[in-house]
C-alpha cells in the first residue's frame, strides 16, 4: 500500500478548528452565489440596475464575488494561522493531549 | 478566417519551447524517486505552487474559451469565469488541508486513506482516467486551432508538437517540471493579458475599430410582403432569397460574385457567409478563399459618454470603460444557417445590441425572454457543476502534494484564488475588447483574445500566441501526470498490487505518460472543430458528480463506507456521462433532431450530482457491518 502523505506531516492539533471555520465560511459563500444564480434564473432583467460608478448589478455582483473569494480566502488563512500559533505550540499541545 | 505565420510569433514560440525543454532536462538529474516524479518531493515552496495552480487551470478553456463566449455573447461567457472561479472556495474552505493531510501522490490515495479498498481504487482511478481525457481532449483541440495562425500549420501539425513536448516534459522529469512550466506559463499569462487590457482601456472605444476594417454596406430596396422586388440603383442584381426563422435573405450578384445581405425594413444589410458548394468547393463572401474577400467583424454602432453620442471615446478607466458599453449600441453578429439551390450556407448577419443587454446575463443562456423550465435548469445545473466541479478536478487535486505541509497547501490555495481570479476579471475586458475592435473570427470564437493582442501589433499577438501555446502546455502537462499516477500508481501498485521498487514505479509512470500523451494526439487529432469550451464543462461535471460527493463524505460523514465512495464513483460518472450522451447538444453532432434527445437537458449536474449523493448514503447505510475497526480521520 502507498497511502500516506509524500512528505511527514506533524500533527495538526488546530484542524478540528480549522475545519469548523472553513464549513461556514463555505456555507456563507455558497449563500451568496446561490443568490446570483437564483436572480439570474428567475429576474436577470435585474442585473440592469445600476448600483454604484454607474456599473449595473451584474458586474458589481460578478465581481463582488470573485473579490469576495479573496478576501475571504485571506480572512480564513489570518485565523487559520492564529489556531496554528495557539494550538501547535508544544506547550498546548500538552494540553489537547490530556 | 484565413491566417498567416508571423516569423515573430514563431521566434518566440520556439525560445518558449527550448526553454521549457531545457527546464525538463534539467530536473530530470533530480527525479529519481516516485515521491519526486509524482508530487515534487513535496518541496515546492507555497507561493510558486500557488502560481503553479493558476498555470495548471487556467486552461485553453478559460483564455481562448471565455474570453471568446465574451467576444460573441457579452456577460454569458463571464459566468464562466465566475463559476470556475468560485469553485475554488470549496477547494479553499473544505478539501485543501485533508487532501494535503490524507493523500501521497493522488486523490484516490486520500479516498482510500481510511479503508484500503480495492473498489476505490479502481473507481477513483477510471474516473480519474475519464475526467482527465474529458479535459485533455480540448486542450488538444485548442493547441491545433493556434498553430494555423502561429506557425500556419495545419490542425493535426499542432495537436501531434503540443503532445510530443509535453509528453518529453512529463516523462522526464514528472511534476517537479511540470509544475515549474505550469508556474511560468501563469505568471506570463497575467503580466501579459494585464498589459493587453492596459492597452485596450488606453485605445478606449471607436466607431470605426482600423482604418482597414470593413465597412458594411447597406442599400435601399422595395419589399412586398416578406419578399424583395427592386433594389435601388444598378451596382447590383437580385440572384435569389430565403425566409429563415423570420428573418429574409437576401443574395445579391455584382461582377459575377454572389453576396449574402439581410433585410432589415426596407433596407439591406451586407452579411459575411461561407458557402459549400456541392462540388465541397467553399466561398467566403462570394468568392475563393485565395482571394481574401473573409474578413473579421465587431464593432459598435453607437457610443455615449457623458450622455452625448461619440465617434470614439478615448482613453477609458476600468470602470467607465463598462459604464460606456452599457450605455452604447454594438454589432453582434447572429449566425443562420440553410441549404439555397443545393449550396450549404453558413450565414453572419448584423444584429445591433444594446450595451445594456450586452452586460448582463441572457444572450447565450435562455434565461431571459424565450426561456422555459429545462433552459433554466440547464443554467442552474452548469452553474452548480462548475462549483462543485473545480475542488474535484484530479490534476487540481495532485498539486496539493507538491507542497510540504498543510499551512501551505492552504497558502499555496488563496495565492491560486488571487491570481486567478485577478485573471478572471481580465477576460471581461478582453472579450468585450474583442468584441468592439473589429477581431473577431466568425468561423471560431477561441481566437478571439490573440487576435485581439494582434490589433495592438504583431509583437504583442507573438508574445500573447506563444503563451497561449504554453497555456496549452502548461494545463496537458498537469492533466498528463495525474492520468500517469491514476495508471502507475492507483491501478498497478495498489490495485493490481504490482511489486515495484522506487526506480520501476517512476519508468511505470513514464510509460504510462507516454501511452497516455499518444492516447490525446489521436484524441485531439479526431475531435477538431470542436468547442474548446464545450468538453471542459462537461469534464466539470463528470468531477462533480464522481469526486466531490465522495470527498466530502468521507470528510464530513462517520458512516461512509468503502462501498458507499466506490458505487457513488460509479454512479456518478455513468448519469453524468449518460445524460451527456442523450443531450441535445450530442444528438446535433450526432446530426439528429435534438428536439428528440430524451432529456432536454446539457449540463448533467443537476441531476447526477444528487443522484451520487443519494447513493453514497443509501450504500453506506446498507454495508455499515464494513466499518467496524477502521481507524478514525481527524
Amino acid at each position: 500500500m502507498g497511502h500516506g502523505p509524500a512528505v511527514k506531516l506533524e500533527k495538526d492539533y488546530a484542524s478540528p478548528a480549522k475545519t469548523k471555520l472553513g464549513v461556514k465560511l463555505f456555507f456563507v459563500y455558497l449563500t451568496i452565489y446561490v443568490g446570483f444564480v437564483v436572480i439570474n434564473t428567475i429576474n436577470p432583467q435585474i442585473m440592469e440596475m445600476r448600483m454604484f460608478l454607474g456599473l449595473n448589478l451584474a458586474v458589481v455582483y460578478g465581481f463582488g464575488l470573485i473579490i469576495l473569494a479573496i478576501v475571504m480566502g485571506l480572512v480564513y488563512n489570518h485565523i487559520c494561522t492564529g489556531y496554528e500559533n495557539k494550538m501547535n505550540k508544544p506547550q498546548e499541545k500538552k494540553e489537547i493531549e490530556q | 478566417m484565413i491566417y498567416e505565420a508571423s516569423p515573430i510569433a514563431i521566434a518566440i514560440f520556439l525560445i518558449f519551447v527550448a526553454f521549457v525543454l531545457g527546464l525538463s532536462f534539467y530536473f530530470a538529474k533530480q527525479t529519481k524517486s516516485a515521491s519526486s516524479y509524482f508530487a515534487a518531493g513535496g518541496t515546492i515552496h507555497w507561493a510558486v505552487n500557488g502560481i503553479a495552480f493558476a498555470g495548471d487551470y487556467l486552461s485553453a478553456a478559460s483564455f481562448l474559451g471565455i474570453c471568446g463566449m465574451i467576444a460573441f455573447y457579452g456577460y454569458d461567457g463571464f459566468l464562466y469565469s465566475i463559476g470556475y472561479l468560485s469553485g475554488w472556495i470549496v477547494a479553499l474552505f473544505v478539501v485543501a488541508e485533508p487532501m494535503k493531510r490524507m493523500g501521497k501522490f493522488t486523490f484516490t490515495d486520500a479516498l482510500d486513506s481510511k479503508f484500503n479498498s480495492k473498489k476505490i481504487q479502481l473507481m477513483a482511478a477510471i474516473s480519474t482516467l475519464v475526467v482527465s481525457m474529458f479535459y485533455l481532449i480540448p486542450q488538444m483541440v485548442g493547441a491545433g486551432a493556434l498553430v494555423t495562425p502561429l506557425l500556419g500549420l495545419p490542425h493535426w501539425m499542432g495537436v501531434v508538437m503540443v503532445g510530443a513536448i509535453v509528453i518529453f516534459i512529463v516523462a522526464t522529469a514528472g511534476m517537479t517540471s511540470t509544475t515549474y512550466v505550469q508556474f511560468i506559463k501563469g505568471a506570463l499569462l497575467i503580466v501579459f493579458s494585464t498589459i493587453l487590457a492596459i492597452y485596450l482601456l488606453a485605445n478606449g472605444l471607436n466607431l470605426n475599430p482600423g482604418e482597414d476594417y470593413h465597412q458594411f454596406k447597406t442599400i435601399e430596396v422595395k419589399v412586398d410582403g416578406a419578399n424583395v422586388t427592386a433594389i435601388a440603383g444598378s451596382e447590383y442584381s437580385l440572384a435569389g432569397q430565403i425566409k429563415v426563422k423570420n428573418h429574409q435573405f437576401v443574395q445579391l450578384q455584382k461582377g459575377g460574385v454572389n453576396s449574402w445581405w439581410h433585410l432589415n425594413g426596407e433596407q439591406l444589410e451586407e452579411a459575411v457567409s461561407i458557402v459549400t458548394q456541392a462540388d465541397g468547393i467553399k466561398l467566403y463572401n462570394g468568392e475563393p478563399k485565395e482571394k481574401r474577400k473573409f474578413f473579421s467583424v465587431g464593432h459598435a454602432s453607437k457610443i455615449v459618454v457623458d450622455g452625448k453620442e461619440v465617434d470614439k471615446s478615448g482613453p477609458l478607466g476600468p470602470f467607465s470603460f463598462l459604464t460606456t458599453i452599457e450605455n452604447s449600441e454594438i454589432v453582434l453578429f447572429a449566425k443562420s444557417g440553410f441549404t439555397h439551390e443545393g449550396n450549404k450556407v453558413a450565414l453572419w448577419y448584423q444584429k445591433p445590441t444594446s450595451g445594456t443587454k450586452i452586460m448582463r446575463p441572457g444572450l447565450k443562456f435562455k434565461i431571459d425572454k424565450g426561456s422555459d423550465f429545462m433552459s433554466k435548469l440547464n443554467f442552474i445545473s452548469l452553474m452548480l457543476a462548475l462549483f462543485f466541479g473545480t475542488a474535484a478536478l484530479p490534476h487540481i487535486l495532485i498539486r496539493y502534494y507538491t507542497v510540504p505541509s498543510q499551512k501551505d497547501a492552504r497558502k499555496s490555495t488563496i495565492v491560486a484564488i488571487a491570481a486567478i481570479g485577478f485573471f478572471y476579471i481580465l477576460t471581461l475586458y478582453l472579450g468585450l475588447g474583442a468584441m468592439l475592435n473589429g477581431v473577431i473570427d466568425v468561423e471560431s470564437s477561441n481566437m478571439s483574445a490573440p487576435l485581439l493582442a494582434k490589433y495592438f501589433g504583431i509583437g504583442l499577438f507573438s508574445i500573447i500566441s506563444a503563451i497561449a501555446f504554453a497555456t496549452v502546455l502548461g494545463t496537458v502537462s498537469g492533466l498528463i501526470v495525474a492520468a500517469s499516477g491514476a495508471v502507475a500508481h492507483d491501478l498497478m501498485d495498489n490495485f493490481l498490487d504490482i511489486k515495484m521498487t522506487d526506480n520501476q514505479k517512476v519508468k511505470a509512470g513514464k510509460i504510462a505518460a507516454v501511452v497516455v500523451g499518444g492516447i490525446a494526439i489521436l484524441l485531439g487529432i479526431s475531435f477538431k472543430g470542436m468547442n474548446v469550451s464545450f468538453l471542459v464543462g462537461w469534464a466539470f461535471a463528470v468531477a462533480a458528480s464522481a469526486n466531490l460527493p465522495a470527498i466530502l463524505m468521507l470528510l464530513f460523514w462517520k458512516k461512509t463506507t468503502a462501498k458507499g465512495i466506490a458505487y457513488s464513483i460509479g454512479v456518478g460518472m455513468v448519469s453524468a456521462l449518460g445524460i451527456i450522451l442523450v443531450s441535445p447538444s450530442m444528438f446535433v453532432r450526432y446530426g439528429l433532431d435534438p428536439m428528440t434527445a430524451p432529456l432536454g437537458l446539457n449540463n448533467p449536474g443537476i441531476i447526477s450530482i444528487p443522484l451520487s449523493f443519494i447513493t453514497i448514503i443509501v450504500v453506506s447505510l446498507l454495508t455499515q457491518k464494513d466499518n467496524a475497526n477502521l481507524k478514525e480521520i481527524v
